[in-house]
């Protein structure tokens, strides 16, 4: 169990650290998975209009003059407003956008739970111990009787 | 309490379900809006222009639709990255340096471009009419613009008039609209 805390550990270390490496000596890939083309809607890299050349330019241009990631995407939302992002900001209005998936997903638990636990009390009550090998409840001890007294008249 | 707690929880699928659907059937209207101006005007009908206020590119304040009433506006939407706005601008520049005294106003509105791109097109084509920059882009939905350069004219009183021209515009659609714009 703390081998696997470890290894967690580690890999949160790892993943932090290139994280912060992106932000402070970006590429161009990957600033241009998080950048909208205007005109075609398409992220960056998947974007082949003038205007996405043109913002590739600006970005290496940038890159090369020491901007962080933050830092270039600032300067794209000055030119185009922060629908240049692909992701919109975590604040104001825009915080919507993040919190609202983690509601429906926190919202479909609880309706699958509640489900869950209502088929689960739905379900038929189970067949009693003493129940004939056909599976069915045993008869009524009168009408098994009158069965009987019936079967015993037909055999005479 | 489980009944009611169920139907608290049916009214608020029903509430966000119908909430993205307004907002889609807004967004559809919004984009069909523009393209419809068109279909009008084209059509021979004068609906009114949809009303905008932008900086200026060179910085000088704001300009409003709405302050130009009184006069033939010649909208012209363009970004220093489109090659025909390359050939169409000096054409533009001539007739507002020909018109200008005589209650035309050519207008132009910078788009999905960055501004420093805009300024230096201005400066090469040695551009004099006003051209603002709409940043966001929030015109465009509302003029129908799907490419640069596209044009539209607006008459005195502010309604759009002849032709929405996709393309370069032409010095006879110049002529012709401006003075349909002009009679009004």
């Amino acid at each position: 169990m703390s081998r696997l805390a470890f290894l967690f550990a580690l890999l949160a270390l790892v993943a932090a650290g290139a994280a912060r490496a992106s932000e402070a000596h970006p590429t161009l890939a990957e600033v241009e998975k998080e950048v909208i083309c205007p005109v075609c809607h398409e992220t960056l890299d998947l974007s082949t209009s003038p205007i996405a050349d043109r913002m590739r330019t600006f970005i290496r241009e940038r890159i090369a003059a020491g901007d962080t990631k933050s830092e270039i995407e600032a300067k794209l939302v000055a030119q185009f407003g922060e629908s240049v992002l692909a992701a919109p900001p975590k604040r104001g209005f825009n915080l919507l956008a993040w919190v609202l998936p983690l509601v429906g997903i926190a919202a479909g638990a609880v309706t699958v739970g509640l489900l869950a636990r209502r088929w689960s009390r739905d379900r038929p009550e189970p067949v009693p111990a003493d129940a004939s090998a056909n599976g069915r409840p045993p008869l009524d001890p009168e009408l098994e009787r009158r069965v009987d007294e019936e079967l015993a008249r037909f055999d005479a | 309490m489980a009944r009611r707690g169920k139907t608290v929880l049916q009214a608020a699928a029903v509430l966000v379900v119908a909430l993205l659907v307004a907002l889609l059937t807004w967004q559809v209207v919004r984009t069909d809006q523009g393209r419809a101006l068109g279909a009008k005007v084209n059509a021979g009908r004068r609906p009114l222009a949809p009303s905008f206020t932008l900086d200026r590119l060179d910085g000088k304040g704001t300009i409003s639709l709405a302050s130009l009433r009184g006069k033939a506006v010649v909208l012209n939407f363009w970004a220093s990255w489109c090659e025909p706005c390359k050939e169409e601008s000096p054409r533009l520049e001539s007739f507002w340096q020909q018109n200008r005294n005589d209650g035309v106003v050519v207008l132009g509105i910078d788009a999905q471009d960055f501004d420093f791109d805009a300024k230096r097109f201005v400066d090469r084509y040695k551009l004099t009419y006003p051209i603002l920059r709409d940043k966001h882009g929030s015109t465009l939905g509302h003029y129908g613009i799907s490419g640069f350069p596209e044009t539209w004219f607006v008459d005195r009183r502010g309604r759009l008039v002849g032709r929405h021209i996709e393309g370069p515009v032409s010095d006879a659609d110049l002529e012709r609209y401006v003075r349909l714009a002009l009679q009004s």
